[in-house]
């Protein structure tokens, strides 16, 4: 019995590394996630594209997660145990990774990382994000035609420059279509925390909110929205089956092209470090279809996306009001350049809120 | 025929020594019919688990570095648990302790302020864990309130007032509105001990912290004192020795230690102030510290335990793709059975059967 035992453990052994070796010379390409993969927002968009990567050129390389990563004092060893495995390209697909992976960086020239939505790059480190603000400017429009209250519902995640411009952008097409809207915002100080989210969602409703916009990463807006005989917009993802007579839009993240295009380049030996910013034109977003609206304001909704693709709509025409009063400097001629919507820390006018450490 | 729990005579000391071990093989057990329902070589996986992260000096270091905090908080807790006060709340005093310390590191922020500033930021934050651990033992002793309460729900505060501090005053203007504080000065840094790793300083100070325990408890009178309040109060009284008094010390102990490991763990492996700087080290330290049989060299063994099963658990993650979350069921079998074969210390298993004779004797 306990011969029989023994050799069955050497059998698994060897099975294992059998497959292990077969792996070997298969390109390694690493991702870290700052939520779960179930979260059905931000971080199953990115798991989305590593599938995508996966069907695309599966037989050239292997891929591994390590989900749920604190954008903390662990996530600098996560990202080097991923470099210990042997990945040679990886991608850290939130905000709060941007330090932890220029230090492994640093420290491994050899290996490529891609950040997401961060501003630190290195020879070995590019940064890729996307021009989200277009979207949220196409939902500001819906938002205003559809809200009775004139209110709307933000949630917010962090007070950095990528949520404070999509609350900007929202802002300004609303004030387009009803100059006195206004916006509620509430800062979850969080990207994923189901009972934060719905519970910040209670709130805006009771304060009168009848459309729900959230830049944080789970569903649970929408079904509260949904309970409520509420309007709300999904994010990062596909959200409709969460409120199939609540969602208007949702700004979809569609990473796989990127990853493709970017493991493609690995294995060409091309790669180099770039900062990418797409928007609509170039597919790094789009938008869900237009549901539960009348057709004027769906038709409203797709001239806007036509607009904005063409180049001929920019979010950011000046000019455009700060809250303190002021004009806002243009130093993109008519608009507002990358740097300032990058580095945005301000709010335009007419939103009632004072923006968190202001 | 019956299984009956039977209460013990006197606690089993062999038990005792077994329990941990008992515990631990039934978790193996558990966790391999877990890997095989999964799918997963059950070899392979416990391999990737336990003997994989001790056989490279990277990941050695890496289970040192996640050691550290939970070592250094646990010791501080065990005083107190031994002394029957019920400081739940080390994570509040983990994060009070960093915020203190951080404030030398801020405002010293690019000044050409000596070597003075570490070692401050060090003594500052165990002061501050100290005193912020005092306001529930005085609380417990002036007015009764129950510690447990009051030092769990002084984490929240602690929690929040770190939140508005790297939200406001403290954020690193050049962070493009991140919740963070700018990088450390390297004055302000906790030293690495080897070249290209990131084991620090820190870990030394653990096990200092760990001898001094041990000497503490095993050869002085206070130590003596701790022990006997805890398990046998009324002779305490009898000996004179004030309970009181000892709450207040433990406390303050355990506050100071708390403190301590916040201010090494922001000030070395983070190297900034940020929301999140602990993945509630403070309360898996309560597990650290139970695992470890309230001694300071099993809490050592059961913080590198435990940070194994952490380091493990990523490992397992990338080489064989098991889930993160079955870690953390993992940590919870493995409590649940420390738990479950502590009760055999003071209980045992016994058979019970119906009295037959008596039966036999009637028919």
């Amino acid at each position: 019995m306990r011969k029989s035992l023994l050799a069955l453990a050497a059998g698994l052994f060897l099975a294992g590394n059998v497959s292990a070796t077969s792996a070997a010379d298969k390109l390694k390409v690493g991702f870290i996630y700052v939520g779960p993969i179930g979260d059905l927002g931000w971080t199953y968009q990115h798991d989305l594209g590593r599938q995508a990567l996966v069907k695309e050129l599966g037989d050239k390389i292997e891929t591994t997660y390590l989900e749920n990563v604190p954008e903390g004092p662990d996530a600098e060893r996560s990202i080097e145990q991923l470099v210990r495995a042997g990945n040679k390209l990886i991608f850290t697909t939130s905000f709060g990774y941007m330090d932890s992976t220029l230090k492994v960086a640093k420290k491994y020239p050899n290996v490529h990382f891609e950040h997401a939505t961060g501003y630190k790059r290195n020879p070995n480190m590019s940064t890729y994000s996307a021009k989200w603000y277009q979207g949220r400017y196409i939902q500001g429009l819906i938002a205003a035609k559809m809200s009775k209250s004139g209110v709307l519902g933000y949630i917010g995640s962090f007070p950095i420059p990528e949520v404070v411009s999509g609350i900007n952008a929202t802002m300004l097409a609303a004030q387009t279509i009803n100059p006195n809207i206004k916006v509620k915002i509430i800062w979850a100080n969080t990207w994923f925390d189901p009972g934060k989210e719905a519970d910040a969602a209670k709130a805006l409703i009771d304060q009168g909110a009848d459309v729900i916009m959230q830049h944080t990463d789970s569903p649970a807006a929408m079904q509260i929205a949904s309970e409520r005989g509420k309007l709300a917009f999904g994010q990062d993802s596909e959200m409709i089956k969460f409120g199939p007579k609540t969602q208007l839009t949702s700004i979809l993240d569609t990473w796989g092209p990127y990853y493709i295009e970017r493991v493609k380049a690995e294995l060409a030996g091309t790669w180099k470090s770039e900062d990418t910013w797409g928007g609509l034109d170039s597919h790094m977003f789009a938008m869900a279809p237009y549901t539960n609206m009348p057709d004027d304001a769906k038709k409203m909704a797709e001239d806007a996306q036509a607009a904005i693709t063409a180049g001929k709509l920019h979010p950011f025409k000046c000019p455009i009001v700060g809250q303190d009063g002021k004009p806002v400097e243009c130093k993109g001629g008519d608009r507002l350049d990358d740097g300032q919507i990058l580095g945005m820390n301000f709010y335009v006018k007419g939103i009632d809120d004072k923006l968190p450490g202001k | 025929m019956q299984l009956v729990l039977e209460k013990r005579a006197e606690r089993s000391g062999t038990i005792a020594l077994v329990s941990p071990l008992i515990a631990i093989g039934l978790t193996i057990v558990t966790m391999v019919i877990l890997f095989a329902i999964l799918g997963k070589n059950p070899l392979l996986a416990l391999h990737a688990y336990f003997i994989a992260p001790l056989t490279d000096g990277y990941s050695l270091q890496e289970i040192a570095v996640k050691a550290t905090p939970l070592v250094m908080i646990a010791i501080g807790l065990s005083l107190c648990y031994l002394a029957n006060a019920w400081n739940i709340g080390a994570e509040g005093q983990f994060l009070i302790g960093a915020v203190a310390g951080s404030w030398i590191a801020v405002k010293t922020q690019g000044t050409d302020a000596g070597a003075w500033v570490l070692p401050a930021m060090l003594i500052l934050a165990a002061s501050a864990g100290a005193l912020y651990a005092l306001i529930p033992a005085i609380c417990k002793v002036k007015f009764g309130a129950s510690e447990i309460l009051t030092s769990l729900m002084l984490v929240y505060v602690a929690d929040l007032f770190l939140d508005y501090l790297v939200r406001g005053p403290w954020r690193d203007p050049h962070g493009f509105n991140f919740p963070t504080t700018a990088e450390f000065d390297p004055v302000a840094t906790v030293p690495l001990l080897i070249e290209g790793g990131r084991l620090h300083l820190g870990s030394i100070i653990a096990l200092l912290v760990v001898a001094a325990a041990v000497i503490l408890l095993g050869r002085t009178i206070k130590g003596f004192e701790i022990r006997v309040v805890g398990a046998a109060p009324r002779a305490a009284r009898f000996g004179g020795f004030n309970a009181d008094q000892l709450i207040i010390l433990t406390f303050a102990v355990s506050g100071a230690l708390a403190g301590l490991a916040g201010i090494i763990e922001v000030a070395g492996p983070v190297g900034h102030l940020q929301p999140g700087i602990s993945p509630g080290y403070g309360f898996t330290a309560i597990i650290v510290a139970f695992l470890g049989r309230l001694n300071p060299l099993g809490i050592l063994i059961a913080g590198l335990f435990l940070a194994l099963t952490f380091i493990g658990g990523e490992q397992a993650q990338i080489a064989m793709k098991i889930p993160l979350d079955v870690t953390k069921v993992f940590q919870g079998i493995l409590l649940f059975y420390v738990l479950a074969c502590d009760s055999l210390i003071l209980y045992r298993f016994k058979l019970v059967f119906p009295n037959r004779q008596v039966t036999r004797g009637a028919g």
